[in-house]
């Protein structure tokens, strides 16, 4: 019983970084239709420039705001100097792009920064809380936790109730009628590409600290599963990536946890084919099945 | 007609198309502040293409476009609401994921004056009662009917000059169509809008315009007095078939 809530509590921490990441590809999706594979490269580049900001500035926040900068200002090159010049007219298109891209940044990552791992530090300890002898969350966890609970509410209240999240809304379901309204459905697409590649560098800072260290490849793993949970969900429902994540982290830990590690990757593929095949619009779908 | 330039809409010579081969052949129209043009003619004369031209979603390849004297010509499509022009598109272009209050508010989004883009969202919920009642409702769960009203009340939230309407009456019920054409009638007469209504419903549009513009494969063939269109049956069997 201890090792089944410790497990949980693990997988549900691991769970808020695929759901903040999955959350990222959901939010591009629903602005441009591509499902960016290249945003665990992308999110790695942040990461590299918050190192690159604490080690001049010896300040762990100060190169944590940078990556988010990072990403934001990533995110909207990605859109205005490759995904805009790429014809749409193919699905397959921008996917082989974006592939291109995670070739393109990270042996650029590795020329200026070399393959080894880096170690990255985590601000607050990862060692778990106990209470009466159960090993609880550590206050990494916490921190994890409301990181990613500020930023899905932060991001919730800007689509909904915001007047710039209803342009982007607008943009991102009817473009054409959007610009007769007078909407700059372009500035919407590059603000959505921006925030996504924001949101998924913090990710990046999220888990890195919890794996072997920051390596130009350090999302790779996180990328499928965070594609997974966005599957899971549905692409087009952020509340979907939300759950999807957390179910995808919840699943990890417990594969992980009772039949061994070895096993993960299998796992989350198993979960990915079964969703693809029984619901393939995802389980909080509300329109037809996509095509990549 | 050929000689004045004086009108809130001015068309000269106006080509665009899809691809190589134009669509519309110089297409020439005139329309008089505080009127309503009624565009009618078979499918595949047009209609829609000169609208989309208009509105900007489509580049002419030739020709001017001029709202109140000013030349359009290459005003990007999100910058031609704040020039007063509102296009109503074909299938009216309801959000149906965003609710009735969102789609209003959005029409009014580019405003900069906020008080008025406010008090102009009151008056359209007062002209359109049924909208007021299903303000959280979404776009996709309304009848035709109630989407019309939407799409027309979120163009009248930018107090437009000129307004331009792709085939309000298509998939309403006669009732519902009459209702529409007697607002816009209204409308002309009450605030001075300018109306250029595209419509195969030949008899309702010119019903309440005060001129009839006859498109045939791309050209405009004649521009008559409504009530003259309408009424004299020789040259309605000539231009419009029956």
């Amino acid at each position: 019983m201890d090792r089944f809530v410790f497990l949980t509590l693990d997988g549900l921490s691991r769970g808020a970084v695929y759901a903040a990441f999955a959350l990222a590809l959901v939010l591009i999706w629903r602005a441009a239709r591509v499902v960016n594979f290249a945003q665990g490269a992308m999110a790695v580049a942040a990461a590299y420039v918050a190192y690159s900001v604490s080690a001049a500035t010896g300040s762990y926040w100060l190169g944590f705001l940078a990556a988010l900068a990072a990403g934001l200002l990533l995110g909207a090159v990605v859109d205005r100097v490759v995904m805009r010049h790429v014809d749409h007219a193919s699905p397959l298109n921008p996917v082989i792009v974006a592939l291109g891209l995670v070739l393109l940044i990270q042996a650029v990552l590795g020329m200026v920064y070399g393959s080894e791992f880096r170690p990255a530090p985590a601000p607050f300890s990862r060692s778990a809380l106990t209470v009466g002898g159960l090993a609880l969350l550590s206050p990494y966890d916490l921190f994890v936790f409301a990181t990613v609970g500020v930023v899905v509410g932060a991001l919730a209240w800007v689509f909904a109730r915001t007047a710039v999240g209803l342009r982007m809304r607008a943009a991102a379901f009817a473009p054409e009628v959007s610009r007769l309204l007078g909407v700059n459905v372009g500035g919407m697409l590059t603000l959505g590409w921006a925030l996504a590649s924001s949101v998924g560098a913090l990710a990046a800072m999220l888990v890195i600290p919890t794996e072997l260290g920051l390596h130009p490849h350090a999302m790779d793993l996180v990328f499928v599963s965070a594609f997974t949970a966005a599957v899971v969900g549905g692409l087009d429902s952020p509340p979907g990536a939300v759950v999807g994540g957390l179910v995808v982290g919840l699943l990890l830990s417990y594969v992980s946890g009772y039949a061994g590690s070895d096993l993960t990757p299998l796992a989350v593929l198993v979960l990915l084919l079964a969703v693809l095949l029984v619901r393939p619009g995802g389980l909080f779908a509300t329109v037809a099945a996509r095509r990549v | 007609m050929s000689a004045g330039d004086d009108g809130l809409l001015v068309v000269r010579d106006l080509v665009a198309g899809y691809g190589a081969a134009p669509v519309l052949h110089a297409v020439d129209l005139t329309v008089p502040a505080g009127t309503i043009a009624a565009v009618v003619g078979a499918n595949g004369a047009g209609k829609t293409t000169l609208l989309r031209t208009l509105s900007g979603m489509l580049r002419p390849s030739a020709g001017r476009i001029l709202l109140d004297g000013e030349d359009l010509g290459g005003t990007p499509v999100e910058q031609l609401v704040r020039r007063g022009m509102a296009h109503v598109p074909e299938g009216r272009g309801v959000i149906g994921e965003l609710t009735v209050d969102e789609n209003l508010r959005l029409g009014g989004l580019w405003r900069r004056d906020r008080a008025d883009a406010g008090r102009a969202l009151d008056e359209v919920y007062q002209l359109f009662e049924p909208l007021a009642r299903r303000r959280r409702h979404h776009g996709h769960q309304l009848s035709g009917g109630e989407r019309q009203m939407l799409a027309l009340g979120r163009a009248l939230i930018g107090r437009p000059r000129l307004l331009l309407l792709d085939e309000p009456s298509l998939g309403l019920a006669p009732r519902v169509v009459a209702r529409t054409m007697a607002l816009l009638r209204q409308l002309r007469d009450d605030t001075g809008l300018t109306v250029l209504l595209v419509e195969q419903n030949v008899r309702s549009a010119l019903g309440i315009a005060d001129q009839g513009v006859v498109m045939s494969l791309g050209r405009v063939v004649t521009t008559r007095p409504a009530a003259e269109l309408r009424d004299d049956a020789d040259l309605r069997h000539a231009y419009l078939g029956f």
